[in-house]
């Protein structure tokens, strides 16, 4: 193969492609790496890994960090909680996403500029963390799973990308057409501009669901009750607060040594499984996140 | 940046205003009343994000007069006596006010200067691999860890990198060096840096890549032509091309410049990096919510300030851009 090219290129150009190969192989390697180690030493055996045996395979290969991974109720609520989130954050950002964007796509919408400037000057100027805090709090939603949800689940880039969407994809003239037929802009956003919205729908959905999954801040601040804590909270606990929660340590010492050695190799069992719903999605989202990307860049 | 108009011709021109309408001439062709009366259906559909937008977007907006307030919990924001500019002043003049802003500018800065180019020259190099296979892998690859939450990014780097046996710091030792607390005052700030980098490079190249696609391949064709070399044809033909992208994306960096990366600096704060991690929003957040007395509107006179800041550089990168590089977002 390496034959081929050098024919095809001159002396050059030859050495740029080569370079360029090898460079490209180091940088995706060196992205490749860290995760290969996590998922190693999470199935590696606590000893091995304390020892420093670990390097890019596993040593000694057991799953008992799964385990406890799975046995625990703290973890497992709050997956559960980061699904219910997810699922409710992207449906209602979607839905929000897809009424903005279409109905400010319409140049024929009385105030059309002055809307598309409610929308753009709350996102270019953010009243910041106080203030939002202060106003969830009066709506009384504090302790509540719409706290969670409810703030920034519309974005407004997602609502530009959206609306630079309907207006290259609904032409005029199919609009026209659905008038002079006596369709209403019910009918015609129903019946014809949602049917024809399956990409941006995916991209919206997708993006939604993925800011969803992986957020903790809000809930950081809204939430007492850590019955309602999603994941991502969990996760920052014990990851970077290294807050072990006592049921998951028993009582007698020996045991508790045990679990000690244990709780590193838990940290990586814990990053694995947190890692696994945004990955099985990825495949995926990778194309209609491309194609969102490109309705982005054209403004 | 979706309006139609743009700027005003220069004045130096000397060319009257040309008297055509930009809008499409049907627009005017029904009187407002009438229009209104036909579009009641529209504004039913964008009803349900308009309240989105009262509650959530414009009421905090609005709660902002709190940094101006002696704000009590008691009193509610209508209710909490007027301050004027006193928190304001106190953030100014408070001894931490130079450490936050420098810290605040130099992470973001360094973040700029070293994130900007890198995906720029991912995208350029992907762009001359022609085994379809190699580019797939490379991308499918680098684009993965964007898709992994913040908190278990800083999980990894705490754990590959902990100066008690994180892999890191074994290979340093393994090759005869001292372990090293990459979340200590001194490294906070490239640990913080090339992180972002490992999360978001393969992402953030996507776009140039796409832009890339659309330059017209009879350019490269004719060049080859010409016998220029490929580095030639990226610097002649794809940097040019895909220029508007860059601007536009350095634009909305720079505006967005003071906020980026505050969940994750509060997640990589420590007390021992605090001299280098402190940064506007992590000091707001920090007097509101991690102090025993909570200062609700000195939390939001400093958020307040960092919002004031951002759109000014949202406006001079603008400006910039359309005086630089005849382009401009709005």
């Amino acid at each position: 193969m390496a034959r081929t090219r050098r024919m095809r290129y001159s002396g050059g150009d030859a050495t740029f492609m080569v370079t360029t190969y090898i460079l490209l192989a180091v940088f995706t390697l060196s992205v490749l790496y860290p995760l290969i180690f996590v998922v190693s030493a999470s199935v590696s055996s606590a000893d091995a890994l304390t020892r420093g045996e670990v390097w890019f395979w596993p040593v000694g290969v057991n799953v008992d960090a799964y385990a406890e991974v799975l046995g625990s109720p703290r973890l497992v609520r709050g997956f559960l909680n980061s699904v219910l989130y997810t699922v409710l954050g992207s449906a209602i950002g979607t839905f929000l996403t897809l009424l903005a964007g279409y109905v400010l796509s319409r140049d024929d919408l009385p105030f059309r500029r002055i809307l598309m400037f409610f929308f753009l000057i709350p996102f270019l100027f953010s009243a910041g963390i106080i203030p939002t805090y202060m106003i969830v709090n009066a709506l009384g939603l504090m302790d509540s799973i719409w706290a969670v949800v409810l703030p920034g689940v519309l974005n407004v880039f997602n609502m530009i990308i959206t609306m630079t969407f309907y207006r290259l994809n609904i032409p005029k003239e199919m609009l026209e057409a659905a008038q002079v037929d006596g369709a209403t802009d019910f009918r015609f956003f129903f019946r014809m501009a949602i049917p024809l919205s399956k990409p941006i729908i995916a991209v919206n959905v997708l993006f939604y669901a993925i800011t969803q999954w992986n957020s903790w801040f809000n809930a950081l601040l809204y939430l007492s009750d850590d019955t309602l804590f999603p994941l991502q909270l969990v996760l920052r606990d014990i990851l970077t607060q290294s807050q072990v929660d006592p049921s998951m340590i028993g009582g007698d010492v020996s045991e508790l040594i045990r679990r000690k050695e244990l709780f590193d190799k838990l940290k990586y069992a814990l990053i694995v499984v947190a890692m696994i719903p945004p990955m099985i999605a990825y495949p995926f989202v990778q194309k209609h996140f491309t194609k969102g990307a490109l309705i982005g860049s054209l403004k | 940046m979706t309006s139609p108009t743009t700027t005003a011709p220069p004045a130096s021109r000397g060319r009257a205003p040309e008297p055509v309408s930009r809008r499409p001439a049907r627009k005017h062709q029904h009187p407002l009343g009438l229009r209104l009366k036909r579009s009641w259906r529209l504004y039913v559909l964008l009803l349900p994000p308009f309240v989105y937008g009262i509650l959530f977007m414009w009421a905090p907006l609005y709660g902002l007069q709190m940094a101006f307030k002696d704000f009590s919990v008691a009193l509610g924001i209508n209710g909490s006596p007027w301050a004027g500019l006193k928190y304001i002043e106190q953030f100014v003049s408070s001894f931490q006010f130079g450490t936050v802003i420098r810290n605040s500018l130099v992470l973001n800065f360094y973040e700029l200067i070293a994130l900007f180019p890198l995906p720029i020259i991912l995208a350029l190099l992907l762009n001359v691999v022609r085994n379809m296979k190699f580019k797939r892998t490379v991308q499918m690859i680098t684009y993965a860890p964007y898709f992994i939450s913040t908190v278990v990014v800083v999980g990894i780097i705490i754990m590959l990198f902990s100066p008690s046996g994180g892999i890191v710091n074994q290979v340093i030792v393994g090759l005869g060096g001292q372990p090293t607390d990459f979340l200590s005052s001194e490294f906070f700030r490239h640990t913080y840096v090339w992180s972002g980098a490992w999360q978001t490079l393969g992402y953030s190249a996507i776009i140039y890549l796409a832009a890339l696609a659309g330059i017209d391949p009879q350019l490269h064709e004719a060049a080859k032509v010409d016998g220029a070399s490929i580095v030639r044809r990226i610097w002649h033909i794809d940097i040019p091309g895909i220029l508007p992208v860059m601007v536009t994306l350095l634009i909305l960096n720079m505006g967005s410049m003071l906020s980026v990366g505050f969940e994750k600096v509060l997640l990589m704060q420590t007390p021992l990096n605090l001299n280098v991690s402190e940064v506007i929003d992590t000091y707001s957040y920090n007097v509101a919510f991690a102090s025993s007395i909570p200062q609700y509107s000195y939390a939001a006179a400093i958020g307040l300030f960092k919002s004031v800041i951002a759109v000014i550089m949202l406006v001079m990168a603008n400006w910039l851009a359309r005086r630089v590089a005849k382009t401009s977002l709005f």
